[in-house]
């Protein structure tokens, strides 16, 4: 039976390549949206390639494992577009009804084509479909893993955007931190520091959490762990940016700062560190 | 037997250790430096270990008593020139070194140690 279905699905292949092509683009930029209009012939090109790939597969009598060797080429092919389209933000069902599209074309030719015989049509349309739900589900596959990988690559970059140190002034710097404090966090942020403190040679590092939304006793211990390991460099840190409701927090669970010295503001804790390293700004009043 | 030098800067002390610590290796060290501090007449010791890229919880240990003893002897310690990846480490194994005071190099402990002192 499997040959006989390969044998019918290659013909139909081969003989109605244009129209099916046709139709199946008909179908497909019908979908589109107006503004995705420029993404036609993209699509047209892919389709054709897609096709004749599976037509040549087919009529070499492949098996109807999608996994397979023999379907390597198709899935190839599948992965690159399912790849693109993640990337410029095609929803998985758009991604998959790219292949599905194709089904209803196919299936009006096996109609016509095996009108006489019922039985072998049912059987030739039950295998054609699953073989390319399979086709579907696999670009679905490829394309989540697509997503999935974007989203890895932006927590990466939003890791390192949110802490940045910077030098205020000579022996002085200043570490804004930006967002929930958890351990992956914390590390990146005491090795950048720590850094630093080796590079410029710093006395003082001002840790400001008014980017901060909640503090807890994990984050307050992170806290603690940064400024212990920037002490063991003989650097001395001042924690500032503490807004009221922290401060209310920080008291009722607990957590000792007594050792730290703390600010509520980051100018008073410039001003401080501007003391301790011995610098002095002044302001010059005009006439 | 295997030595680590213990040079003499004025009233100062400065021990820099360049090889990996074991047991019997802290303890001439430990012996040595107290030794030192009482002939030398010395007021600080600086222990540099910017040689070192790993420590465990022994060298830790180590630096924390060597300081204490030092103190004993009315002796200032300061450890210099740590590496981040051996600060971050100690911070993990929960050693903070709190009664000892530190120093990004040789030059600031010296620094640190001379205003002390005075």
């Amino acid at each position: 039976m499997t040959s006989a279905r390969t044998e019918h699905l290659a013909l139909i292949l081969n003989q109605h390549h244009q129209s099916l092509l046709d139709d199946w683009l008909r179908t497909l930029t019908s979908k589109l949206g107006r503004k995705e209009k420029s993404g036609e012939f993209e699509i047209r090109r892919q389709a054709e390639q897609f096709l004749g790939l599976v037509a040549r597969t087919v009529e070499s009598g492949a098996s109807a494992d999608t996994d397979g060797t023999d379907w390597a080429d198709v899935r190839h092919l599948l992965g690159e577009v399912s790849r693109s389209r993640a990337l410029q933000g095609f929803s998985s069902i758009d991604t998959a009804s790219f292949v599905f599209a194709l089904k209803e074309p196919l299936f009006e030719h096996l109609r016509s084509g095996l009108a006489e015989q019922p039985q072998l049509l049912a059987q030739e349309i039950a295998a054609t479909s699953t073989l390319f739900d399979k086709l579907g589900l696999y670009t679905i596959e490829v394309h989540q893993k697509a997503r999935e990988q974007v989203i890895l690559r932006q927590q990466q970059e939003l890791l390192e955007l949110s802490t940045p140190v910077v030098q205020l002034w000579q022996n002085v710097l200043a570490l804004p931190l930006i967002g929930t404090l958890d351990s992956a966090r914390t590390q990146v942020v005491m090795e950048s520091l720590l850094q630093k403190i080796v590079e410029t040679g710093a006395m003082i590092a001002i840790i400001d959490i008014t980017g901060v939304p909640t503090v807890d006793t994990l984050v307050a211990q992170h806290l603690l762990k940064t400024i212990a390991a920037a002490r063991l460099m003989g650097a001395d840190c001042i924690i500032s940016g503490i807004r009221p409701q922290i401060a209310q927090t920080i008291v009722h669970l607990g957590v000792n700062l007594e050792d730290v010295t703390t600010k509520a503001t980051l100018a008073d804790a410039f001003m401080v560190a501007l003391k301790k390293t011995g610098s002095r700004v002044t302001v010059q009043h005009a006439e | 037997m295997e030595r680590i030098p213990i040079l003499r800067m004025g009233r100062l002390l400065l021990v820099t250790i360049q090889v990996d610590m074991h047991d019997r290796l802290a303890m001439t060290l430990q012996d040595d430096l107290t030794e030192r501090i009482v002939r030398d007449r010395a007021r600080g010791v600086l222990i540099d270990i910017s040689a070192l890229d790993v420590v465990d919880s022994f060298i830790g240990r180590m630096i924390s008593n060597t300081a204490s003893m030092a103190r004993v002897l009315d002796a200032r310690t300061v450890v210099v020139g740590m590496q981040p990846a051996v600060a971050i480490t100690l911070v993990e194994l929960g050693l903070t070194l709190d009664g000892v005071r530190t120093a990004l190099n040789v030059e600031r402990g010296v620094k640190l140690l001379e205003s002390e002192i005075e």
